[in-house]
């Protein structure tokens, strides 16, 4: 018999899969967001009631300071709407899972697996992709000048993920030393191993950081 | 040394864009009017395809078309290939079973494509593979390569009885059964080198793209080598002549030599692309690049070494039987032979070496090359094996491993390479020195006042890398040449354009490369861009896999800025109206010897291009000079690694307190990048020693078939590395490189495991050495140990 870790594929014929997951989770997500809205098809309860979590809903993301209208399937993650809708390609899909960390992003300042973040969850809160960690002029955030310095990527592929979350990691003041900033790194996967050098570039920035 | 020149650490050319979120790799580009792919998969391992009934599915919304293994055959696609010829001990050739890209009458993995749906969007693609209704009658299945030839395991292809592939040998087997025989110690070892997914975390991706106008095709595909999948596709699958398809890898997400391949996602994208007249696009799932990318190892070897009075090691013989999985990948076969048994002498003077491989099929994903590939298999026979022989023999490991290495170059092995150049000691020496080896009883003392059992483990590896040159390649059996190319542009302004057929997911080679010229030229390394990745843009290549860029690639561009020198030293000439032989090109600038009359480089370029200055019939205008560069041997990076751990008897945690690498790589490029390509090998093999493994239940389920259980090495599963160098310049190449990339994950295992068996008292523990299996064996001991008394 196919075990339960094939039968989460999409593909598998029977089970629980995570769009049905997704789909279960929006619906009871987006209900009470629909109500919470001045939006004139949310105010009845009776529409509410009746919308088809695959309608797209109105929602306004504001990402790097920039606010975006979009239309929605209301299951979309939020990875999927900056990667697909909003072009903004620099968080990545590494397993779509929650379990790598390349899709890390800021909303409201809080590290957050954007893959299992319903897109839905971030209308009215700050997002920051990597996209938006620089200055509007160029000049890079220390962690990133950090990553140059120290050669703390290989590939890039889990980069973005490994920059926003070492940006929290000082921030949330878990940088004290090596050990701790290896354990609250630990939920963003490099297969390139640049580990040593992600420690190094952290402890360089946990400083400038906190001065700046 | 200039500041950006060889040896010199530059920071990454191609870092801005990674940092920036700016990187653009396959998943990131979208084509108009695209369609999306989902592939409908096989949940058996084993399984007779009785029919496909695609109606329920072809009605749902959004889809395009429903396409299986039969529509493939009516477009008479050829299957995926094997490049690489192993003959059998008999003479016979391997057993090459059909692998199409959709399954057509039998699925052979679990994760074997059978169909694909082809949606306006990835969601309705998904709903609809859910309703492919796949008629399977599920067969017996063989996971274990152990069992694959037993009389009553299942039979997985008609070609291949037995499931065996081939039986084949090196050495020779009379001398060494002789040497067996008079030997005065003889250590005996059972080793299972665990099966490992290479997990780059960008997965597999590709679009197609047919042109209809033209009938030009173009593949997006995250690949370590684009003209070799565009040959294979071309000429193999037959989907386009080779002119007509273009393949663009461009930036890749890591490979560790799982992109190397030719899959059967990136032709059916392109074959659909044709089919429903758009583009389609894959990307993998995590759970898919499990299921479908090629998996490393996966050895099951009995392995001795036999010893004079003098501790001289005398033979080594193995048998090992290789898992090749449900087909053949595309480099599989050469894997467990010349990439393993040729490398079982290490940094050894032994003189008898003979070793047998069976390669088989199983109801797995196949398995191919993964970082390292056969090397680390085979450093972990010969580095396990010396280990246990100095514990048996009680003496030092460090003194048995000097008192057999090869101090005379070259040196011919037994099992056909010649090493040219190296100094082994050298590397122990200052190996043992970092890692404080004369200190460890008293830090092992200390540890045990803590109830810590502390271990030490060496590894004194050797690799053949740089995988050239053609022509002996090509007597083993490859079906290309392993040469590289490279195209030097000078543009008028004096800016250059290096295009390569090497290719970089990781080891800035943008940066490397342009390091090269900008020392050759005298420009600023910002002047040089490298292009690489696109079969329309760059001249064929062969790509990067074998930590073969800098040796072979590099090499390739040293060449064609000879021919550029010289072409410029001509032009240089009709300016300084000198005779060609009196300019001396040096720093930038064109001199007449012996005389203060010189031109910049900036003015030859121009003048290169203007022509104004001499006539066509004098020389032709233009600086663009191309090289095919073909070694003229491996190369052999050597050296050694020191683990040292501690571990926790009460749990069986085992914790790395220690390492210490001291690599002779030869001349380096960028110590920078070296260092960061040590640190991600090492890596790698810590995660294959203490914390990866791929298992498949007696049924052929992948149990671990995600990052909840298949354990990833983490920031906190490695400490931080003492990295240092010994330089022994590689003779075979006009840069004297010998490659960097794989040497961690080649030495990491053995140094682990010889660190942990050395603090335990027992080899008895098989990789991973997760806590439980250290606790287990922990226990063993101490229970063998009582008994004894």
């Amino acid at each position: 018999m196919p075990n339960a870790t094939f039968h989460s594929v999409a593909t598998s014929v029977a089970g629980w899969s995570r769009r049905m997951f997704l789909t279960a989770s929006a619906t009871s997500l987006a209900v009470p967001l629909f109500a919470r809205t001045s939006r004139a098809e949310a105010m009845d309860p009776q529409t509410a009631r009746a919308k088809d979590p695959r309608d797209p809903a109105n929602l306004a993301l504001t990402v790097n300071g920039r606010k975006h209208q979009l239309a929605l399937d209301a299951r979309t993650t939020l990875l999927d709407a900056l990667r697909e809708r909003l072009g903004l390609t620099g968080a990545k899909k590494g397993c779509d899972h929650g379990q790598c960390g390349a899709c890390t992003v800021l909303i409201d300042g809080r590290r957050v697996l954007s893959c299992l973040t319903l897109a839905l969850v971030a209308e009215g809160r700050a997002v920051t992709t990597i996209e938006g960690l620089a200055k509007p002029d160029g000049t890079l955030h220390p962690m990133q000048q950090a990553f140059i310095d120290q050669d703390a990527f290989q590939c890039g592929y889990c980069t973005p993920g490994q920059i926003l979350s070492a940006v929290s990691c000082v921030e949330e003041g878990h940088a004290a030393n090596d050990a701790e900033i290896r354990e609250y790194m630990s939920g963003n996967l490099c297969r390139c191993a640049a580990y040593p050098n992600i420690v190094a570039a952290i402890k360089q920035t946990k400083h400038s950081m906190r001065e700046g | 040394m200039s500041a950006t020149g060889i040896g010199a650490t530059v920071r990454r050319k191609e870092d801005q864009r990674f940092i920036t979120g700016k990187g653009h790799y396959t998943a990131d580009v979208n084509r108009a009017g695209q369609t999306h792919a989902c592939f409908v998969r096989s949940p058996h391992a084993h399984a007779r395809i009785k029919g496909i009934d695609a109606t329920a599915a072809s009605k749902m919304p959004g889809v395009v078309a429903v396409l299986t293994g039969a529509d493939l055959a009516v477009d008479k696609l050829g299957n995926l290939i094997c490049g690489w010829m192993i003959h059998s001990k008999d003479g016979s050739a391997m057993k090459m079973a059909p692998h199409p890209a959709l399954a057509q009458t039998k699925a052979c993995h679990v994760g074997d494509p059978v169909a694909v749906v082809i949606a306006e969007t990835l969601a309705q693609a998904k709903d609809a593979a859910e309703k492919v209704q796949v008629d399977y009658e599920v067969l017996p299945a063989v996971a274990d390569p152990a069992q694959a030839q037993s009389a009553g395991a299942a039979q997985i292809h008609e070609v291949a009885p037995k499931n065996t592939i081939y039986q084949w040998q090196l050495g020779d087997k009379g001398k060494t059964d002789a040497a067996f025989q008079s030997a005065a110690h003889v250590t005996k070892l059972d080793i299972v080198n665990n099966r490992l997914v290479p997990n780059a975390i960008e997965p597999r991706a590709a679009i197609g793209e047919y042109d209809s106008g033209t009938g030009h095709f173009t593949l997006w595909n995250t690949t370590q080598n684009p003209h070799v999948a565009r040959l294979v596709i071309a000429a193999f699958i037959g989907m386009a002549p080779e002119h007509k398809l273009r393949v663009i890898a461009p930036d890749v997400g890591g490979g560790f030599g799982s992109k190397i391949f030719i899959y059967p996602e990136e032709v059916v994208a392109l074959w659909a692309s044709k089919r429903v007249g758009r583009p389609v696009k894959w990307v993998a799932e995590r759970v898919e690049s499990f299921l479908s990318d090629a998996h490393g190892r996966d050895h099951v070897t009995h392995a001795e070494m036999a010893f004079d009075r003098d501790g001289k090691v005398v033979g080594l013989r193995a048998r090992t039987i290789a898992n090749l999985g449900a087909y053949m990948s595309t480099f599989s076969s050469s894997v467990p032979t010349y990439l393993y048994a040729t490398l079982l002498s290490g940094q050894y003077n032994i003189p008898n070496i003979y070793c047998e491989v069976d390669a088989v099929y199983t109801n797995t994903v196949p398995v191919d090359a993964y970082r390292g590939a056969g090397r680390p298999e085979a450093t972990f026979v010969v580095e396990r094996l010396v280990e246990v022989a100095a514990r048996e023999l009680s003496i030092d490991p460090a003194e048995l491993r000097k008192r057999n290495f090869i101090h005379q170059f070259p040196h011919q092995t037994p099992v056909i390479l010649a090493y040219d150049a190296g100094d082994y000691n050298a590397s122990l020496k200052k190996a043992l020195e970092l890692a404080d080896y004369k200190g460890f009883a008293k830090r092992k003392r200390e540890s045990a006042r803590d109830g810590k059992l502390r271990g030490i483990g060496l590894s004194a590896y050797i690799e053949a890398c740089g995988l050239a040159p053609s022509q002996a390649a090509g007597s083993l059996g490859a079906g290309v040449g392993l040469w590289e190319s490279a195209e030097v542009r000078v543009n008028p302004t004096g800016s250059v354009e290096v295009l390569t057929g090497s290719h970089s997911h990781g080891q800035g080679h943008e940066t490397t490369f342009a390091q090269l010229v900008s020392e050759r030229l005298g420009i600023a390394i910002d002047n040089v861009s490298i292009v690489h990745g696109d079969t329309d843009i760059v001249q064929f290549g062969m790509g990067t896999y074998g930590s073969r860029s800098g040796a072979v690639g590099m090499s390739a561009i040293v060449k064609a800025l000879d021919k550029v020198e010289a072409k410029a030293k001509k032009v240089a000439s009709h300016l300084l109206e000198a005779a060609e032989g009196d300019i001396v090109f040096k720093d930038g600038k064109f001199t007449v010897a012996g005389t203060d009359r010189s031109v910049p480089w900036g003015d030859v370029a121009l003048n290169a291009y203007t022509a104004h200055k001499f006539s066509g019939q004098e020389l032709e205008p233009g600086l663009k000079e191309t090289s095919f560069y073909d070694p003229t041997n491996f190369t052999f990076p050597a050296g050694c690694h020191v683990c040292e751990v501690e571990i926790d008897p009460d749990t069986g945690e085992t914790e790395i307190v220690n390492w210490t690498a001291v690599d002779d790589f030869g001349v380096l490029v960028n110590p920078m990048i070296v260092e960061g390509q040590v640190h991600g090998g090492i890596t790698q093999g810590v995660g294959q020693a203490l914390l990866e493994r791929a298992i498949y239940d007696k049924d052929g389920q992948l149990v671990t078939g995600s990052f909840m259980d298949y354990c990833m090495p983490r920031a906190h599963d490695v400490p931080s590395f003492k990295v240092g160098v010994t330089v022994t310049k590689c003779p075979s190449n006009p840069l004297g490189i010998k490659g960097c990339g794989e040497a961690g994950a080649i030495a990491a295992p053995a140094a682990v495991i010889n660190a942990i068996t050395d603090a335990i008292g027992s080899e008895q523990i098989a990789m991973p050495a997760t806590p439980q299996a250290v606790w287990t064996a922990i226990q063993r001991g101490n229970a063998t140990r009582k008994a004894a008394e």
